[in-house]
């Protein structure tokens, strides 16, 4: 954060970092936050939490069907009972893509997430492009990604709120009979839960 | 830069499974604020979501969400003087404060806001 200018020996703060540091000041001053607890935060999501968590969750209900079955009913319950729990309170709901349907994940209004399974989102997905065409314009958006999907495939838009985020659960890519749920996760990649892509299809042997 | 070159720029952070969180520090910094003032039941997040919302359609965003974070503090900043906590001008006095700590520290050192030489 700190950087050499003319003056070789001192440091420097650029300005948002001096201010975030000023609110942090502000309000640890005031009793509303606990440096610790800030830290442990920043750690938390740097470290821990990231879309490994939901990789974890779609493998289990593709090999498990009664996990599957709470997941479609329960998505909050079934999910927290891997102990990936949402700090706001929000509920999830798992989509399921069919052969008949894709599902697409946008926030139009700001950048809601499920954060408790994906960590945090890409920038693409905070970008004002990415959210307001998605809605208009799914199957346009999805070629960006270098997803074509056939003409016949209906895709479904989720617009995800402060209090209901949605976990996407790709199909289970052919040729995986038998493989376990720690090597099925490593199919699953992030831009599938979000339904900007597709699971990895497994190299052919 | 249009969603095909932050989606290019993104795939080449891997497939996003290990993809840094943030692009730096003070952002993470602000992030961790939003919610432990949550936690604390400062505000709802609904609350939250509408300030963010609100700072993100401000004109001038821009389409590469690079100024996201900006955004982030803007809406911090505006849900804390509505929840009548600060107000800007109290920010803007301990920013400052700040920025000549990291002057006043020597190069290597932890900046500490005690180093500010204007410190009373």
């Amino acid at each position: 954060m700190s950087h050499d200018h003319d003056h070789p020996h001192d440091n420097e703060l650029d300005p948002m970092a001096a201010r975030v540091r000023a609110l942090e000041t502000i309000l640890t001053e005031k009793g509303l936050v606990d440096p610790k607890a800030i830290d442990a935060i920043v750690e938390t999501y740097e470290t821990k939490i990231g879309p490994r968590n939901g990789a974890k969750v779609v493998a289990k209900a593709w090999v498990d069907p009664e996990f599957n079955a709470w997941l479609r009913r329960d998505a909050t319950a079934a999910i927290a009972s891997l102990s990936y729990t949402g700090r706001q309170g929000e509920h999830m709901q798992a989509v399921f893509n069919t052969p008949e349907t894709h599902n697409l994940v946008v926030c139009t209004l700001c950048s809601c997430y499920p954060w408790s399974v994906l960590g945090l989102p890409p920038v693409w997905y905070k970008s004002p492009p990415y959210r307001s065409r998605a809605v208009i314009d799914p199957r346009g958006v999805l070629a960006e990604f270098d997803l074509i999907l056939p003409d016949t495939m209906n895709i479904r838009v989720w617009d995800s709120t402060a209090e209901l985020r949605y976990l996407i659960i790709p199909l289970r890519p052919e040729g995986t009979e038998g493989w376990s749920e720690e090597q099925l996760a490593e199919l699953v990649t992030r831009d599938s839960m979000i339904g900007t892509g597709l699971a990895r299809v497994p190299e052919a042997a | 830069m249009s969603l095909r070159e932050l989606i290019t720029h993104s795939q080449g952070l891997g497939d996003g499974i290990d993809a840094p969180v943030f692009a730096e520090p003070w952002q993470a910094e602000a992030f961790a604020l939003v919610l432990a003032l949550h936690e604390q039941g400062l505000f709802t997040w609904d609350e939250w979501a509408l300030a963010l919302s609100s700072a993100l359609k401000q004109p001038g965003a821009l389409d590469d969400a690079s100024d996201y974070y900006h955004c982030w503090v803007a809406a911090l900043e505006s849900l804390i003087a509505i929840k009548n906590v600060t107000n800007s001008a109290d920010i803007d006095h301990v920013t400052a404060a700040w920025q000549r700590a990291a002057h006043a520290t020597p190069h290597g050192q932890p900046i500490l806001l005690e180093n500010d030489p204007e410190r009373s």
